[in-house]
């Protein structure tokens, strides 16, 4: 099981909102692909997958907001 | 990479393009600059109703709308504002969204200061201003850290009419232009060939990456 984190976005963003996913829960996602898009200030941010697996669970779904170091969704490595 | 005058597709199916060639080939970064024909963008939050006339109105002044993948609300792009979009990797200079951001801020007001206006930023409100009128939007999209979208400036006086078509950023919020500050007219190539030179020296010669 790998955990997908907010990484750190910059000096003073403590948070950010999701606002797509790319993936479905239960869909299969390669290394890399981008997996969810964020929106902090006038940006979006893309955070690509950090393994190949199964999306097995969305935890922050799209309007919602996740502090910096928290986990967005589970990722089960195949 | 200088696109002259041109619609907004296009410049962003090109902005795409240079982006995957950085991303899979590490091609080195590009500055884009160019005019549009008038057109509505809508970032990823942005609410419809911003837009203030109906579509068919729209489509009989020739104003097309685009939902596209950068941050911020409702923005209006016209011939008379310089557009540029600089497709970065951030990861030769600094891997924060923030610092990115005022960058462009600044290397906009440090333009409109060689232009004898004073440029400001507004707390939590991206983007730069003249007293309380806005003259340079900024939305920005990252991706594997490389930008894309950006910056643009009002420079024609006579552009700006158009923004009374939407609620610019979600907000009320009263435009302006360099021509508008300094009561007359500017060639957008002056503006240009500054705005240019100073986002290449903060950008371009602080990074690590190949020019």
């Amino acid at each position: 099981m790998v955990k997908v984190h907010l990484p750190a976005l910059g000096e003073g963003i403590d948070k950010a909102t999701v606002s797509y996913w790319y993936f479905k829960a239960g869909e299969k996602v390669n290394e890399k692909d981008d997996l969810v898009e964020l929106t902090t200030d006038k940006a979006t941010f893309n955070l690509p997958s950090p393994a190949t697996g199964n999306l097995c669970e969305i935890l922050v779904h799209e309007g919602e907001t996740v502090n910096v170091g928290e986990p967005l969704g589970v990722i089960e490595e195949i | 990479m200088d696109l002259g005058l041109i619609e907004y597709k296009k410049a962003w199916d090109l902005q795409r393009e240079v982006f995957a060639q950085i991303k899979n080939r590490g091609s080195p970064s590009t500055l884009i600059l160019c005019r549009h024909y008038p057109v509505i963008t809508l970032g990823r939050p942005a609410k419809r109703n911003n837009i203030l006339i109906p579509q068919p109105e729209l489509k009989n002044k020739g104003i097309s709308v685009y939902e596209i993948e950068r941050g911020g609300d409702v923005t209006y792009h016209g011939p008379g504002q310089l557009t540029a979009y600089p497709i970065f990797n951030l990861a030769h200079l600094k891997k924060d969204i923030h610092f990115y951001l005022r960058l462009l801020e600044e290397t906009v007001i440090d333009t409109l200061s060689s232009l004898g206006i004073y440029g400001n930023t507004s707390f939590g409100l991206t983007g730069v201003w003249v007293a309380a009128r806005k003259i340079a939007s900024i939305g920005i999209a990252i991706k594997n850290w490389i930008t894309f979208h950006g910056v643009s400036i009002n420079i024609k006086e006579a552009d700006l009419a158009n923004f009374s078509l939407i609620r610019s950023c979600d907000m009320d919020i009263e435009m302006t232009s360099v021509e508008s500050v300094i009561g007359r007219e500017i060639a957008i190539e002056e503006v240009k060939q500054i705005f240019s030179d100073k986002l290449r020296r903060v950008l371009w010669s602080k990074c690590t990456c190949r020019h």
